[in-house]
């Protein structure tokens, strides 16, 4: 009989969503648990950019959950998404992190695949001198890579274990989905380079980072002493009807219609406090949107970031419920003139492990699974903004998207 | 050793006090960045210097995003002033170590070109480790104002591309 000192019980702390329990990112059997419901569930994860992978034979490492997988373009013109692991001894065959090849070796025993996954090669499958090999019934076309369904948007590529999985745009839903279409609105991109990085905090501390406005503006001194953000921007902390997604969006304000009291206070704190370079903070109107910053989290493992002018991917690799990798993936468009290219990547000096607003975040995010940590059995406060109980709100002193995320979390994971 | 060439002993030791003063600028430059005198780092740059920090991953396949990207004095003296003044991160101690230097030759303007690998590691307080924070090589270029050497150009290329959670001060 289980001894219930030792049990752990999971049971939520109460029935609205504003009290989380440390377990759901402390916990080994939590993280195992939504690795399979989740990352290897009905969810739509983030694999590439079709820009990365432009012609066939181009291939590029990247993952779903934890899990390593290779994404392909094959001769056809199609993408295929497979297991980074070989059906015979589970070599992570593909160690370079992107590249240009005919078909797929291990290089432990040479078992050779195409780039659509099917085996088609087995050294010595008959043996030697009649000696040895593979039984006669093995059937090579039963021992293709583990493949993934695939689908992609608007030139990005996205795939998932579960099949019979809803079309993308109706798994992002329609006001999401204007943002996503917002930011990747038909121009072709062009890779700008990664950044990629390890964070010592569970994986949906970063969604919540990006669900949470409230932060913002505290955290983040640079963006309000340089006016990035300040009181009465335009603001909206959307979420699809799921829950699972959200869009932070804000808009910058015009200067000039600020109030004179407003302004005097501004200049009275910003004052002795002046860039020499302010311009790479300036925003150059680009896109069919109101808003000139938007943060999409895209469930589970996405985020899009239109940071003004600096746009990037973010894909989150879970590695364990105290750790997570992110890769970036920085990019612009065709048509970008060479003062744009510059003013994209002067204006990433805002984003990244090193970014004025990103090193904050990362060091935010290890900061809380530090407290964590040290203290068992403890629980998070998300009680902001009561009058909205878990989804779309239009102050940025709101909780409310984290407790939408929390509502469908609690349902993907029968918890 | 000198030579009965004093046109080639001239070249030679030339050659070597170049060598000797970039050392000395690099531990100089190291001794700043450890110190986090941050202004002082800062004024080792000329007013129209290249300051970038970026993954050999990206380097090598010419793509340009960097963690830290700076086109001239302007923006890395606002690097500083943002760190010093606006930006959140725990305490740490960080150690540079340079080395290895190369002096590869002058350019037609006179800058010189010179590369050199480098080592920092950070220590956060609560951890007994040092960690290996950034390894990596300086491709640089050099120019005397005012009969002092000052970077035209620094691109930092680290090898570790997968960061430890952040680069909070520069490298």
């Amino acid at each position: 009989m289980a001894d219930p000192a030792i049990a752990q019980p999971y049971e939520w702390p109460s029935d609205d969503l504003t009290v989380i329990p440390d377990w759901v990112y402390t916990d080994e059997t939590i993280y195992a648990r939504e690795v399979e419901r989740i990352f290897h569930g009905p969810t739509w994860n983030y694999v590439a950019l079709e820009a990365e992978i432009a012609t066939p034979g181009d291939y590029i490492r990247s993952n779903v959950g934890p899990t390593p997988v290779v994404v392909a373009r094959a001769e056809d013109g199609s993408i295929a998404v497979v297991e980074n692991r070989c059906m015979h001894r589970a070599a992570e065959f593909c160690r370079e992190l992107s590249g240009t090849a005919k078909e797929f070796i291990c290089p432990y025993h040479q078992w050779t695949y195409d780039l659509k996954g099917n085996l088609i090669g087995v050294p010595f499958r008959r043996g030697v001198a009649g000696k040895g090999g593979m039984p006669a019934d093995f059937e090579p076309a039963e021992h293709g890579l583990r493949r993934l369904n695939v689908t992609t948007h608007c030139g990005v590529v996205f795939a998932s274990y579960a099949d019979g999985m809803e079309p993308f745009a109706d798994y992002l839903g329609p006001e999401v989905l204007r943002e996503f279409e917002a930011t990747f609105d038909g121009r072709k991109l062009t890779l700008l380079g990664h950044y990629r990085h390890s964070l010592p905090g569970n994986w949906k501390l970063y969604h919540e980072n990006l669900k949470d406005p409230y932060h913002a503006t505290l955290l983040h001194t640079f963006l309000v002493t340089f006016g990035l953000l300040v009181a009465g921007n335009r603001s909206l902390m959307l979420t699809d009807a799921s829950g699972r997604h959200g869009v932070m969006a804000s808009a910058k304000s015009d200067a000039r219609a600020l109030t004179g009291d407003a302004k005097k206070e501004m200049r009275s704190f910003k004052e002795g406090m002046k860039l020499r370079e302010a311009r790479f903070m300036d925003f150059i109107e680009e896109f069919d949107s109101p808003w000139s910053v938007t943060m999409a989290t895209i469930w589970p493992n996405l985020i899009v970031q239109r940071e003004m002018n600096t746009l990037g991917i973010r894909q989150i690799v879970p590695t364990g419920p105290h750790e997570f990798i992110m890769k970036w993936t920085m990019f612009g468009f065709e048509g970008d003139d060479e003062a744009m290219r510059r003013h994209r990547l002067r204006q990433g000096n805002l984003m990244g492990p090193a970014g004025f607003l990103g090193l904050e975040d990362n060091e935010a995010i290890k900061f809380v699974q530090d407290g964590m940590r040290s203290v068992p059995g403890g629980e998070h406060l998300v009680k902001l903004d009561p009058k909205t109980p878990a989804g779309t709100a239009d102050t940025l002193i709101s909780e409310a998207a984290i407790r939408a995320m929390y509502r469908h979390w609690r349902e993907a994971m029968e918890l | 050793m000198l030579t009965r060439d004093p046109a080639a002993n001239d070249r030679r030791i030339e050659a070597l006090l170049l060598h000797r003063e970039i050392e000395e600028f690099n531990t100089a430059y190291a001794a700043a960045l450890d110190e986090q005198r941050l202004d002082d780092w800062a004024e080792m740059f000329t007013e129209d210097a290249f300051y970038v920090v970026i993954s050999r991953e990206n380097a090598d396949r010419n793509l340009p995003v960097g963690l830290i990207y700076c086109e001239n004095k302007g923006m890395i003296h606002d690097r500083a002033f943002a760190l010093k003044n606006t930006e959140m991160f725990a305490p740490r101690y960080l150690r540079h170590i340079v080395g290895n230097l190369q002096v590869l030759g002058e350019e037609p303007n006179g800058d010189i070109r010179a590369r050199a690998n480098y080592v920092v590691v950070q220590v956060l307080f609560d951890r007994p480790d040092a960690k290996l924070h950034q390894i990596g090589v300086y491709y640089d270029r050099f120019r005397r104002v005012d009969d002092r050497l000052k970077l035209a150009e620094r691109r930092c290329v680290y090898d570790n591309l997968l960061v430890d959670n952040a680069l909070c001060l520069p490298v």
